[in-house]
């Protein structure tokens, strides 16, 4: 059922929708929030050896909100080691 | 785009412009009506014959200029507060674009699906072809959709730049480390320019914006051919 769910709201994916969290003008916690939210829930979901399909959610997310070099830059931190997030 | 001898806004591509310029044209006439009413009652007195012209107080001239100036401010303040809270009203984009500005150029991202970014630098006075605009043209344009609700999400790589663009009524700081977000509907189609609005050093002047309204087949067709590009 609510795999049904996350396949229908991917498919039907156009851009990130309005968050009610980052309501205003500055989004960049929305981008950032996403990708934090994509790497934890990535981290847990493989933990359990589920299937990591709805953590695309917030992957599509952050891809469409985030800059590109800031998402290099993170992801080039969390190989180092020196992400400044938890995740 | 801005001509030669330009009076007034430039002519407006979204919704949001159009109110703007009629809030606009409704305070500027409450101004010129007031200027001229003050012009009249400057040269009233200062080439009246009558000679009593030092009476102290009136209650009833001191109660008209009151109430009417109060009403004056309300006729500008509500359509004020319509306008503003538009602008703020929540919208449901169909497509999100980052605009990174950089030291001395715009780059634009479309991420929603595939990885779709490329730089956008003026195009130099000499290298210009017939028709083109002095100081405005760019070699990659930002295209967009038209009738489409569309998000902007405007930052910056190095120093403060602001993304501006008249037409649609959108100025927006990019400031490094920071996404700032504006959205608009463009109306109709057409070719849109703006430029760099916060100083930014030697070529501030030199790194405009030129937005391109099509139909969505148009920017389907643009957005696979510039994947195929790069």
């Amino acid at each position: 059922m609510m795999a049904e769910d996350i396949q229908a709201k991917l498919k039907n994916y156009k851009t990130a929708p309005f968050d009610a969290r980052f309501p205003n003008q500055n989004q960049t916690r929305n981008c950032f929030q996403n990708y934090l939210d994509f790497h934890r829930c990535t981290k847990v979901l493989t933990a359990k050896g589920a299937d990591t399909t709805p953590c695309e959610w917030f992957r599509r997310v952050y891809k469409s909100l985030c800059p590109i070099s800031w998402i290099n830059k993170w992801n080039d931190q969390l190989e180092e080691g020196t992400f400044p997030g938890k995740i | 785009m801005a001509h030669p001898s330009q009076l007034g806004f430039q002519d407006a591509a979204s919704p949001v412009m159009e109110e703007l310029i009629h809030f606009h044209d409704h305070t500027l006439m409450i101004v010129f009506l007031i200027s001229a009413l003050v012009l009249y009652v400057i040269t009233a007195m200062v080439s009246t014959k009558l000679t009593n012209k030092y009476i102290l107080d009136s209650q009833e001239i001191e109660i008209v200029w009151t109430i009417l100036p109060a009403i004056i401010l309300i006729m500008i303040a509500l359509p004020s507060l319509r306008i503003l809270y538009l602008m703020d009203e929540i919208n449901d984009p169909h497509l999100t674009i980052k605009a990174m500005g950089h030291q001395w150029y715009w780059s634009y991202e479309y991420t929603d699906y595939e990885d779709l970014g490329f730089d956008s630098y003026m195009i130099q006075t000499q290298d210009l072809t017939p028709g083109q605009f002095r100081l405005l043209e760019t070699d990659h344009r930002m295209v967009v959709p038209m009738e489409s609700p569309v998000r902007v999400l405007v930052s910056a790589e190095d120093v403060l730049h602001s993304w501006a663009v008249p037409a649609l009524g959108v100025k927006m700081d990019a400031v490094p480390g920071r996404l700032n977000q504006t959205a608009f509907i463009i109306s109709r189609p057409g070719v849109y320019y703006g430029q760099c609005s916060e100083i930014c050093g030697a070529n501030h002047s030199f790194m405009p914006i030129v937005v391109e309204a099509v139909p969505l087949e148009h920017f389907e067709a643009w957005s696979s051919s510039m994947l195929e590009e790069a």
